[in-house]
């Protein structure tokens, strides 16, 4: 799949193709917990909860002191709050992020999700795949690969009315 | 000479007292805290930003439970502590205060958490170290003499917006032993940062410091009239030593004027919050119907403090010197 | 040891000599050690040494009504030899040291030997003050005659006051006796002891326990009434509040025969400048408020404060290295005295002169030294200064072996260039 020019994307049209990747890829499982990575990957994970059913199942991520760049830069200047509101044992868990780069803010989700428990199971969603990893890390749904110039960031925003937006900024 | 606690971008390098943080530096703090709260309820209660680096208690004054709180804090953040008790030392006996401080900074401390009996100690320390280059160490002010006890102020900060939410709207009473407390200076230095309209403080005169009304504070000597419609209480301890100073006739004295009976917190606002740093003299400060009653949210402010001192360590371990 | 001393020219200097009256171009002439002629040549003068003091000021040497050099008992903070030459550099060719050494200055035999040490140095002229009490424990007399005529010119208690008031009263009566003049510092014996701030919101916010105003005043009313009782001659050191100088004043009025002093670093610093506990502002009396601070000001504008003394306190490094409330308090003084008293008379219109009196003249009467003036037949103790130089205040610029002080690092105009003791030149900066 050829990547997509960033000025292209429609967001909400993306978001739908990854609802139905995931509804597809979720069919027959049972109990599917949907964690989100603050603040992109919370809102999709919202969204998702709501549109799949899902919304007792909902937790949401802060991965601030689990980055691998603390000692570079320090405590971000906001963390927000982390909430996991079922037994992570046991449980399948879809983990859900605006935009897979690196893939290190997945393994510090990773490790934040294990000191809560023993999961079953853990997927990853992500509504782009810029690719450039650092880590072995791939997501098992993704709406689209994009290139992004280095030096500049992918941004999903959300509106008053909810309605997503992909923006392109300096990093 | 630059205010010690900030490196030269401005950042806080080492928290040695309330006074003089903006109040955008106490709301990342308490933010902070808010996050670490939670950890308590988890399976693993740690998170690994301070793993493999080295914090040190030097305590020169002894107190086994702040100390085991900052212990408690360190080891969440997955630190490596290692505690000394040094009973206070004068000139002529033993190490000096800055050759034990070398002596440890040679052993790659981190971080001191520092109790000391003199006010300025820890500025001492922390003046010593940015002299001699080592911007990668931080100092906590864990308590020094009358001077400060900045953690206990954020955590008591904390207790009051968990429970009140807004601080401009509230009217917060300090009774007791003004004059010889940290915790009241950094209560006050914060509270009125934080934008608190009415900070009242009571106490006998001979428990009530000069230069109160500089510092914002309306001073009682009657507490029934000093509790009037007040929604934060925040009782001090009261030392054994006071009576023997000639400051006090008597604890049971003491407690018929200034004791926080029941009665006495029926005049304050029937949703008032009564806070303790601890430990509590029951009879002598606080009944113990009071204490042990619906309105004190005392074992919660140990709670919080855990997460307080989280988020003042780790916020100090990322900053780079 | 003594060689000849030259005759010495002093010439193109600007003269100031508050005790006459002299305050402009004028050359000195020194005959023998002492002041030949102001002006003129004296008939028959050939210079054997000339000094150019061009841009200069050519002063009296400076009367220093305190400085501790330390000996006996303390050589590990300071010895007679590095204090002697900080004198040197600062001008100071008079001093008067407290008798607060280890051991007190009680006897006889050990002022002796303090003042022939001092003198076999050539420098600046030592006046002891003899302990006011045995051991300074405020409860025997001590042999106050004897220790007059080994060289005491008053009597003391230093910093430590006498709490039993029928003592003090005695101390007096018997000072009376034979004209000594005591010398007190007025300080409660209970109240503000063990404080080492001044008593107010300062100290408050930074939790130190304070030395409150009325340690002073209640003092001071307690000497006064001594004084009226026993008519003894008091000169009252380091006066730290605007209400102490007020009470002095009054009892000047009454014609009650009392002076005072100041410490010249409280004529500029308030307790604002111990800022984060910085131990160098540690210092007793402590500084006060600014409203203390512009009432010394003042006082010493209109008299009521008589001298500026330095209050040299050497203290070594371990012991300035401590938490506020531990450490040692005191200053070094000798090398700044004259630079704070320019810098008052800079800073508030006191005028050259005063200023100079201050430290010269006013400091001689009040201590009864033949000292402090350039009149014709005086001893010649001169001090020849650029006010105009400026200087930073660090350790290598400093002789003392105190090297702190709340001024480190500050930059201060006036620089001694030349100090004579008795006609000879003891210390010059650059050779001409």
């Amino acid at each position: 799949m050829s990547p997509l020019n960033p000025s292209q994307l429609d967001a909400e049209a993306l978001y739908a193709t990854l609802l139905a990747a995931v509804k597809a890829g979720l069919a027959g499982i049972s109990d599917v917990a949907i964690v989100g990575i603050h603040s992109g990957g919370a809102w999709l994970a919202e969204r998702l909860a709501a549109d799949l059913g899902l919304q007792d199942r909902l937790g949401v991520l802060d991965v601030s002191f689990y980055r691998d760049d603390y000692a570079k830069k320090g405590l971000p200047a906001e963390v927000k709050p982390t909430h996991i509101g079922f037994n992570v044992d046991a449980a399948t868990i879809l983990l859900v992020d605006d935009v897979l780069f690196t893939g290190r803010t997945t393994r510090a989700a990773l490790n934040e999700l294990f000191d809560y428990g023993r999961p079953a199971r853990i997927m990853l969603a992500a509504l782009v795949d810029r690719g450039g990893r650092q880590l072995p890390v791939a997501a098992d749904f993704v709406a689209a690969h994009v290139a992004v110039q280095p030096g500049q960031a992918l941004v999903l925003k959300r509106d008053g009315d909810g309605k997503f937006t992909l923006t392109i900024e300096h990093a | 000479m630059l205010n010690p606690q900030l490196n030269k971008h401005g950042e806080l390098q080492h928290l040695l007292t309330t006074e003089g943080l903006p109040k955008a530096v106490i709301n990342h703090i308490l933010d902070t805290a808010s996050s670490f709260v939670s950890i308590s309820d988890r399976e693993v209660k740690k998170v690994p930003l301070m793993r493999g680096k080295s914090v040190f208690n030097l305590f020169f004054e002894n107190s086994t439970r702040t100390r085991t709180t900052f212990e408690i804090a360190s080891k969440r953040l997955s630190a490596d502590v290692i505690n000394l008790n040094i009973q206070a030392s004068s000139t002529s006996k033993g190490e000096s205060l800055l050759d034990t401080i070398d002596n440890l900074s040679a052993m790659h401390a981190d971080m001191f958490v520092v109790r000391h009996s003199q006010s300025g100690a820890p500025y001492l320390i922390a003046k010593h170290l940015m002299e001699t280059g080592q911007h990668h160490v931080h100092v906590v002010n864990a308590g020094d003499g009358r001077h400060a006890h900045p953690t206990q102020g954020l955590l008591d900060m904390y207790t009051i917006r968990h429970y009140k939410k807004d601080f401009t709207n509230l009217r917060v009473a300090i009774v007791g032993d003004i004059l010889h407390s940290r915790v009241a200076r950094s209560d006050i230095h914060a509270l009125t940062t934080l934008g608190v309209p009415e900070v009242r403080a009571i106490g006998p005169h001979t428990l009530l410091p000069g230069g109160l009304e500089q510092l914002g504070v309306r001073t009682f000597t009657n507490m029934d009239e000093g509790l009037k419609d007040v929604d934060v209480i925040i009782m001090l301890r009261l030392q054994n030593e006071r009576m023997s100073g000639a400051l006090l006739p008597s604890a049971g004295e003491y407690f018929k004027s200034y004791g926080l009976t029941p009665e006495r917190l029926a005049l304050a606002k029937p949703d008032a919050i009564v806070m303790h740093p601890g430990p509590m003299n029951r009879g002598v400060e606080i009944d113990s119907a009071v204490a042990d009653g619906p309105q004190a949210v005392i074992l919660p402010q140990v709670t919080f403090g855990i997460a307080v001192r989280m988020a003042v360590m780790s916020i100090l371990a990322g900053t780079q010197g | 040891m003594n060689s000849v001393i030259k005759n010495l020219h002093i010439k193109n200097g600007h003269l100031i000599d508050p005790a006459n009256g002299i305050d402009g171009k004028q050359d000195l002439y020194i005959v023998d050690g002492k002041v030949a002629s102001v002006g003129s040549a004296p008939a028959g003068f050939s210079a054997g040494q000339t000094i150019d003091a061009t841009g200069m000021i050519v002063a009296p040497g400076l009367v220093d009504l305190s400085a501790r050099l330390r000996e006996p008992g303390f050589e590990y903070k300071a010895t007679l030899q590095s204090e002697m030459q900080a004198a040197m550099q600062g001008g100071v060719t008079s001093l008067v040291c407290p008798p607060d050494t280890d051991p007190v200055l009680d006897e006889p035999g050990l002022v002796e030997m303090l003042k022939h040490r001092a003198k076999g140095l050539n420098q600046a002229h030592v006046h002891p003050l003899g302990a006011l009490t045995v051991g300074l424990k405020g409860k025997a007399l001590t042999e106050m005659a004897e220790l007059t005529e080994s060289g005491c010119i008053g009597f003391a208690q230093a910093e430590e006051p006498i709490e039993d008031t029928t003592v003090l009263l005695r101390a007096m009566q018997y000072a009376k006796t034979f004209g000594y003049t005591v010398w007190l510092r007025p300080q409660d014996a209970h109240i503000g002891r063990g404080g080492v701030a001044h008593s107010g919101p300062l100290a408050s916010r930074l939790g130190l326990s304070g030395v409150p105003v009325m340690s002073e005043t209640i003092a001071l009313h307690t000497i006064f009434e001594l004084m009226r009782a026993s008519g003894a001659r008091v000169h009252l050191c380091r006066i730290s509040s605007a209400a102490a100088l007020e009470l002095i004043r009054a009892a000047k009025k009454e014609g009650l025969p009392v002076t005072c002093d100041v410490g010249a670093h409280h004529v500029h610093l308030t307790d604002a400048d111990i800022n984060f506990f910085d131990s160098n502002a540690r210092l007793t009396p402590p500084f006060r408020s600014q409203r203390d601070r512009e009432a010394i000001r003042a006082g010493l504008m209109d008299g009521t404060v008589d001298a500026i003394c330095s209050d040299h306190t050497p203290v070594d490094d371990d012991e300035k290295l401590l938490p506020f409330a531990e450490a040692s308090p005191g200053a070094t003084g000798l090398e700044l005295l004259l630079s704070l008293a320019l810098k008052w008379s800079e800073d508030h219109g006191a005028g050259l002169s005063r200023a100079v009196s201050r430290i010269t003249a006013d400091a001689a009467r009040v201590a009864g030294l033949d000292a402090g003036t350039l009149s014709v037949g005086a001893v010649a103790d001169v001090c020849v200064f650029d006010p105009a130089a400026r200087w930073v205040v660090q350790a290598s610029a400093l002789a003392s072996q105190g090297k702190h002080t709340p001024f480190l690092g500050y930059e201060l105009a006036g620089q001694v260039q030349a100090t004579i003791v008795a006609g000879h030149v003891a210390f010059q900066r650059n050779a001409r």
